[in-house]
């Protein structure tokens, strides 16, 4: 069938990139992940137009905005949940439509829902959560849930936990995860000071050893290297409120 | 390839073990359908009449009209919870093709709303007075069709996860599409009962589950893609 092959088509390709890997200038031409002139408009409202950006391994986007600037939607367009907009997305320099199999292979993506199920325990989350990428150990989870802070809670139900507890439990899928680009929409805001902490220095370590990652939030990041990318700037609207 | 492949068989298997899981940890979704089941085909005698002549002549359609309205009530849970809690989207970016996690959510569902009914059967067909000849006949073709009902059922909610409510919308996308299966499964027991090849029956539903096995996770995950989106 038609979805068979394309896998095997994605593979190869995946494949044949990571053979290539060593050379780190080759990487560097072509970036990870580009957009050539996005356009999307959402209710007769135009969000973005002719946006463009790179992302580089080891770079880390920060895209901020207004709330409804539309960074959500950009970065469900970009993972391929959305895809009422024009333009191009590429993967290595190559058409996402044509290496979807390689992307999503590489891909991590924690969106505003986190997948937490509320019914089922950190660990059972996590244990699904990571099957679906990879095989994972049981210490894997174990070790993950203790370095995100949820020693104690592996096994209680997640309706008894917090909001900060559900974000915890899908931030231990980045450590988790083998994936070369991570995707966070929002991942700050439900955390405290010490989760703050932790998710800014997971970042900075995964950058700092080739991992790009996006991320959406109004915080301010301290990480090395950051790049900024700043949605649905209206001047009008900037000069009301002021 | 093989470790793909074998990547993906966990992560089928996975998928399953969880969505067990929940239903066994929320027990009323395990239990609903089922009670809802018997409920209905216990009303038919006490609205219509007790008389076993009367009651053995439509109790097979009873039986079958019981099953797929307690699969329609059941079909409401099978994505909601994972669209709300954004677990839809973890599954949707695996790097596994969403026809086959979409399967294994589909025959974990079944497992928990559909075989149960299909298990109880006998028991209401017995209090419905339903001919002696026609016990294999039903049982038989309950357990070929009502997957087919959950795998169709699954295309229309997945349609309609994404709508605030659902209920009607969901029962007018579903029940024509079901309407086959009832017909096949009624016809099958007052056919046999006539004297006719039980195994033509069994064939033509047979036919029926293999093509929804095979199509019907293809639509849901079209559809499901629609939903988010």
């Amino acid at each position: 069938m038609l979805g068979a092959e394309q896998s095997i088509c994605g593979n190869l390709r995946a494949m044949v990139e990571q053979a290539g890997k060593p050379h780190e200038k080759d990487s560097a031409s072509a970036p990870i992940l580009a957009a050539t002139d996005l356009y999307c408009e959402r209710d007769d409202r135009i969000l973005f137009e002719k946006l463009n950006f790179q992302l580089q391994e080891g770079q880390v986007l920060q895209i901020k905005g207004d709330n409804g600037s539309g960074k959500t939607t950009l970065l469900r367009m970009l993972c391929g949940l959305n895809d009422s907009y024009e333009g191009e997305l590429s993967w290595y320099g190559q058409p996402m439509s044509e290496c979807a199999d390689a992307f999503y292979d590489a891909l991590l993506y924690i969106g505003h829902r986190v997948g937490v199920n509320k019914i089922l325990t950190p660990r059972e989350n996590l244990a699904w959560s990571c099957s679906l990428r990879r095989q994972v150990r049981n210490d894997e989870i174990d070790s993950a849930l203790l370095k995100v802070g949820l020693r104690g809670f592996e096994d209680s139900q997640c309706f008894t936990l917090s909001a900060g507890q559900h974000q915890r439990v899908s931030l231990a899928r980045l450590l988790v995860s083998d994936a070369r680009l991570w995707v966070l929409d929002e991942p700050f805001t439900t955390l405290d000071v010490t989760g703050v902490a932790l998710l800014e220095k997971l970042i900075q370590d995964y950058s700092s050893q080739g991992g790009a990652v996006l991320v959406t939030t109004h915080h301010p990041l301290s990480v090395n290297d950051l790049t900024q990318l700043t949605l649905g700037r209206r001047p009008e609207a900037a000069e009301s409120w002021a | 390839m093989s470790k793909v492949q074998s990547t993906l068989i966990k992560a089928f298997v996975s998928t399953l073990r969880r969505d067990l899981l929940i239903a066994y940890k929320k027990k009323n979704d395990l239990f609903n359908p089922f009670m809802f089941f018997l409920i209905v085909a216990t009303l038919f005698p006490i609205g219509i009449s007790p008389e076993p002549e009367k009651l053995s002549e439509i109790s097979a359609g009873v039986l079958w009209i019981s099953a797929l309205l307690a699969a329609l009530l059941a079909m409401d849970n099978l994505f909601r919870a994972d669209y709300e809690d954004g677990s839809l989207e973890q599954l949707m970016l695996s790097p596994h093709p969403l026809y086959f996690l979409v399967l294994a959510k589909n025959i974990a569902h079944w497992l928990v709303s559909g075989l149960p009914v299909v298990l109880v059967s006998p028991l209401i067909a017995y209090m419905l007075s339903l001919p002696e000849g026609a016990y294999v006949t039903l049982f038989l073709t309950l357990l070929l069709g009502t997957p087919v009902l959950s795998l169709l059922g699954s295309i229309g909610v997945a349609l309609t996860v994404g709508l605030g409510s659902r209920g009607l919308v969901l029962a007018v996308i579903t029940l024509p599409m079901s309407v086959p299966v009832l017909i096949a499964g009624t016809l099958a027991v007052t056919q046999t009962l006539n004297g006719a090849e039980l195994s033509g029956f069994l064939a033509i539903m047979g036919a029926m589950l293999v093509a929804a096995l095979t199509l019907a996770p293809l639509a849901s995950a079209a559809a499901l893609r629609i939903s988010v989106n």
